[in-house]
């Protein structure tokens, strides 16, 4: 960096403690972040990263209180004297929900949102939401409500919301975290051309990596334990095992060379699958492909659900779902993906018997189960949502998840026996007593899965159960399902996002697009199939990258064999 | 359920009327109605008030589900006025002339039935008036405008807020309570009513909790851009007025003292055809 340029964000020495807290969760933070920088502040959660934005923005120390040392600067002023309204029109923040950050009625009025607490006259905020709609290629959209707009385009909305503001740092909080694959690629794309034609400067806190280096970061900080313990370029960090160690996923194309036995160096250019220099490694890969066992797909049991021929549409005019047909083996773990609105959660709600196809039969062990009422379906499909916090309604642990046998007239004795033996698979026995309050929010996720299992169903519908979680909230959600299904024999379907999970979990992926069944093939064919991936809103997957820059010639075994591996690993790791 | 009363976009000439301008027309229009029992006046604004429901292209079924519930409690209330007090009419018109008699002392009375004829007119002068201002209304416009008649802003924006969380909360109901159901919790008629009751608060408690952490998100969105830094904000949405509004306005304030006028100048708000 050129010496003579100011940096635009400057911590000294910056320490905080929230006022409810021992410990500090900030410790002696040094960062100068300089104008027109790109910078990627990665950790896990509770390393500190969000607690760091929260001082960019002047939410700490304005709304969330506590003691603060050191000085930090942005753009030359202090923060905590400006306050979370002067700082806002230095700082623009993003936030993860798009949902909640959609204030107004329409686009345009969100856009101007900000303008208007300025008391803008009505002409420039005009003037100022059509320049930004354009930026955004949000003009068509200006009138549509909230409900009318993809996720991505939301995200948008947002983004034109602080840019309306002529904002100098955009601050984008796990900006990743709601979208689907394609969606969040984009999503990095247009940050990175925002970035190249405005005066900017953007800092992104995410701990999806793979997907935020889809475009030049110029420096990554690691953040673990309230420290920053890395401030490194991309290039570098990827070479060195800081990342695993700190609870951050490596990209899966890193950590498949470093499987293979590769030392990569900073100058083949790690930090892009596809501009990056494999010759060095080319031969270990092949050498460690063709050592590896060879893929066995999993023996599957007799047909358990079958879905045939489903139709269904809300109002009669548009097809949510048209002439959807599958089958799930007893014992499977299966995925179900495609984009926002391609129809999953409508095919869930249709098995459980929320609503009711139009056309099509569904049956369970080979009956027809459209007789069967919500709560009698309940018994044999379990549903999980998304938040637990939607779904738990008593105060104690073994009230809630004895609940569903309670309403169905089980004996109080019987119901105490089976809700701690469940509790007992679900690792929560040493909780039976405590209030649900007093849990972490994977703990309670946990209560939320086990109040379900507890009526023994066949099957556990799964809405989004990693969404928003960091790759080791991630790793235990998972891990813990993964252990369920050891001890149960409960087939598991997972409706998601997360390229990760389907390509390391499940045996089987059901890819839906535009209410069309596109695929129902193995995780590792179906990212590794371009077509499929575009048509479905999804990313393919870096492995194939990786594998057909090393001259293998079937991508999809090699990603397979990579799966395999990693995973034989992560359990030997667990059970140490 | 969703879409009972709500703003529909069309282009229609009250549609392009600003929000303050038909606020205040609203507003005047009912203080007009509830002070005159003129039955002339009454009549006079049914008719404009059917010619403005035309022109606003105000469709049925937008409007039906309500309009019965308000045709119900209005029967039963005519009826509750007819047995409390039988002779109402009478002591206004200050005469009797029965026409048949019903039961023990009551008799049915020309007056009372006109007396209860311009309660129901005065009904229908209202209600028109209520469903179009709804429907012809985009709800950022009317919190523009009811800041703009001096409510504070804070409170018009909550008013606009609500109206925009509203389909998310019941989106939100719906799913919470296809997974309750689906653990067992009857939701539906066939339980019993207690047990419904009871069960409500499953639904309830998550559906609390789910939304506080909303309000978190959100209150947290507005301040980070800068909602209530200053004593006033300019509105997006607010339409400068018109010729065309001002006309209305106009109209307005002359029909009003007009009406007023017509009503008060025997020093009785009762038009009395029976003298």
């Amino acid at each position: 960096m050129d010496g003579r340029i100011d940096p635009i964000i400057d911590f000294e020495n910056v320490s905080f403690k929230y006022r409810a807290q021992q410990e500090p969760t900030l410790k002696d933070i040094n960062l100068k972040i300089y104008p027109g920088e790109k910078i990627l502040i990665a950790g896990q959660s509770g390393s500190g990263k969000s607690t760091l934005a929260h001082c960019l923005n002047a939410l700490i120390p304005c709304s969330f209180t506590g003691d603060m040392s050191g000085t930090l600067r942005v753009d030359g002023q202090e923060p905590s004297k400006l306050g979370v309204f002067g700082m806002s029109k230095i700082v623009g923040t993003v936030l993860q929900d798009t949902d909640g950050q959609f204030i107004a009625l329409t686009v345009a009025e969100d856009i101007a949102f900000a303008l208007e607490n300025e008391n803008t006259p009505q002409k420039d905020m005009y003037e100022k939401v059509d320049s930004v709609a354009s930026k955004l290629e949000l003009t068509d959209l200006l009138g549509n409500a909230p409900g009318e707009l993809s996720g991505g385009q939301k995200q948008r909305v947002s983004l034109g919301g602080v840019l309306a503001c002529n904002v100098k740092v955009l601050l984008f909080d796990e900006p990743l975290a709601n979208l689907d694959p394609a969606t969040g690629k984009r999503t990095i794309v247009l940050i990175d051309e925002l970035l190249k034609k405005e005066d900017l400067t953007v800092i992104i806190i995410e701990h999806r990596l793979e997907d935020v280096l889809h475009k030049d970061v110029d420096r990554v900080v690691l953040m673990d334990g309230g420290r920053i313990i890395a401030d490194k370029t991309p290039d570098e960090l990827l070479c060195s095992n800081l990342l695993i160690e700190n609870g951050i996923r490596e990209p899966l194309y890193i950590a498949a060379l470093k499987a293979a036995g590769a030392k990569i160096t900073p100058d083949t250019k790690p930090q892009h699958i596809e501009t990056m220099n494999v010759e060095p490694y080319k031969e270990t890969v092949q050498k460690w492909y063709h050592h590896m066992p060879v893929h066995r797909g999993v023996n599957t049991g007799e047909t358990l659900l079958s879905v045939e021929g489903l139709n269904f549409s809300y109002d009669g005019k548009k097809q949510i779902l048209s002439d959807v047909s599958f089958n799930i083996k007893r014992g499977e773990m299966v995925a179900l993906v495609g984009k926002n609105g391609a129809g999953k959660s409508t095919l869930a709600s249709l098995i459980c018997g929320f609503n009711k196809p139009d056309k099509g039969v569904i049956r369970l062990e080979g009956n027809d189960i459209s007789s069967l009422s919500i709560k009698e379906r309940g018994e044999r499909i379990g549903y999980v949502m998304q938040s637990p916090n939607q779904m738990i309604s008593k105060p104690m642990i073994m009230e809630e998840v004895g609940l569903g046998l309670a309403v169905r007239g089980v004996p109080h004795s019987e119901v105490e026996y089976r809700a701690k033996e469940i509790l007992k698979i679900c690792g929560l026995y040493p909780f039976r007593n405590w209030p649900v309050s007093a849990l972490s929010f994977g703990q309670k996720k946990r209560v939320s899965i086990a109040s379900i299992l507890i009526m023994n169903p066949d099957i556990l519908i799964l809405d989004e159960p990693t969404a928003g979680q960091d790759y080791m909230h991630y790793t235990e959600i998972m891990e813990f399902l993964v252990n369920i299904r050891k001890t149960l024999p409960v087939t598991i379907v997972m409706i998601t996002h997360d390229m990760h999970l389907m390509l390391e979990y499940t045996d089987r992926t059901l890819v839906l697009t535009d209410g069309k069944l596109l695929m129902d093939a193995a995780p590792s064919e179906v990212l590794t199939d371009q077509e499929v991936c575009d048509r479905a809103y999804l990313k393919r997957t870096s492995l194939y990258d990786l594998a057909l820059k090393c001259g293998i010639d079937d991508p999809s075994e090699f990603a397979a064999r990579f799966i395999d591996h990693d995973r034989k690993n992560r359990v030997a790791k667990i059970d140490e | 359920m969703s879409k009972l009363i709500s703003y529909e976009h069309k282009n229609t000439p009250i549609h392009k009327l600003s929000g303050f301008t038909k606020l205040v027309f609203f507003l005047i229009w009912c203080t007009a109605s509830a002070l005159t029992f003129d039955t002339r006046i009454l009549l006079c604004m049914l008719v404009i008030g059917f010619v403005i429901y035309k022109v606003s292209d105000t469709k049925w079924k937008q409007v039906s589900a309500v309009f019965t519930a308000v045709m119900i409690f209005m029967t039963i209330n005519l009826l509750a006025i007819f047995f409390f007090a039988p002779y109402q009419g009478c002591k206004i018109y200050g005469s009797r002339t029965e026409i048949a008699h019903l039961f023990g002392n009551v008799y049915l009375t020309q007056e009372q039935l006109f007396y209860e004829f311009n309660v129901f007119i005065k009904y229908f002068t209202v209600i028109p008036a209520v469903f179009i201002f709804l429907v012809t209304t985009d709800p950022s416009e009317l919190a523009a405008s009811l800041n703009g008649v001096g409510v504070p802003y804070s409170i018009a924006y909550s008013l606009e807020i609500a109206l925009r969380y509203i389909p998310d909360v019941q989106d939100e109901f719906r799913k919470i309570k296809n997974a309750q159901e689906a653990r067992g919790i009857e939701m539906s008629s066939k339980g019993r009513l207690m047990e419904r009751m009871k069960n409500t608060v499953s639904i309830i408690f998550p559906l609390l909790f789910s939304s506080m952490e909303r309000i978190d998100v959100v209150s947290n969105a507005m301040e980070l851009r800068g909602f209530g830094k200053k004593k006033k904000r300019s509105w997006y949405s607010r339409r400068p007025l018109k010729a065309a509004d001002f006309a209305v306005l106009a109209f307005i304030v002359v029909f009003f003292i007009g009406s007023m006028i017509i009503t008060y100048h025997d020093g009785n708000r009762f038009f009395n055809p029976f003298v």
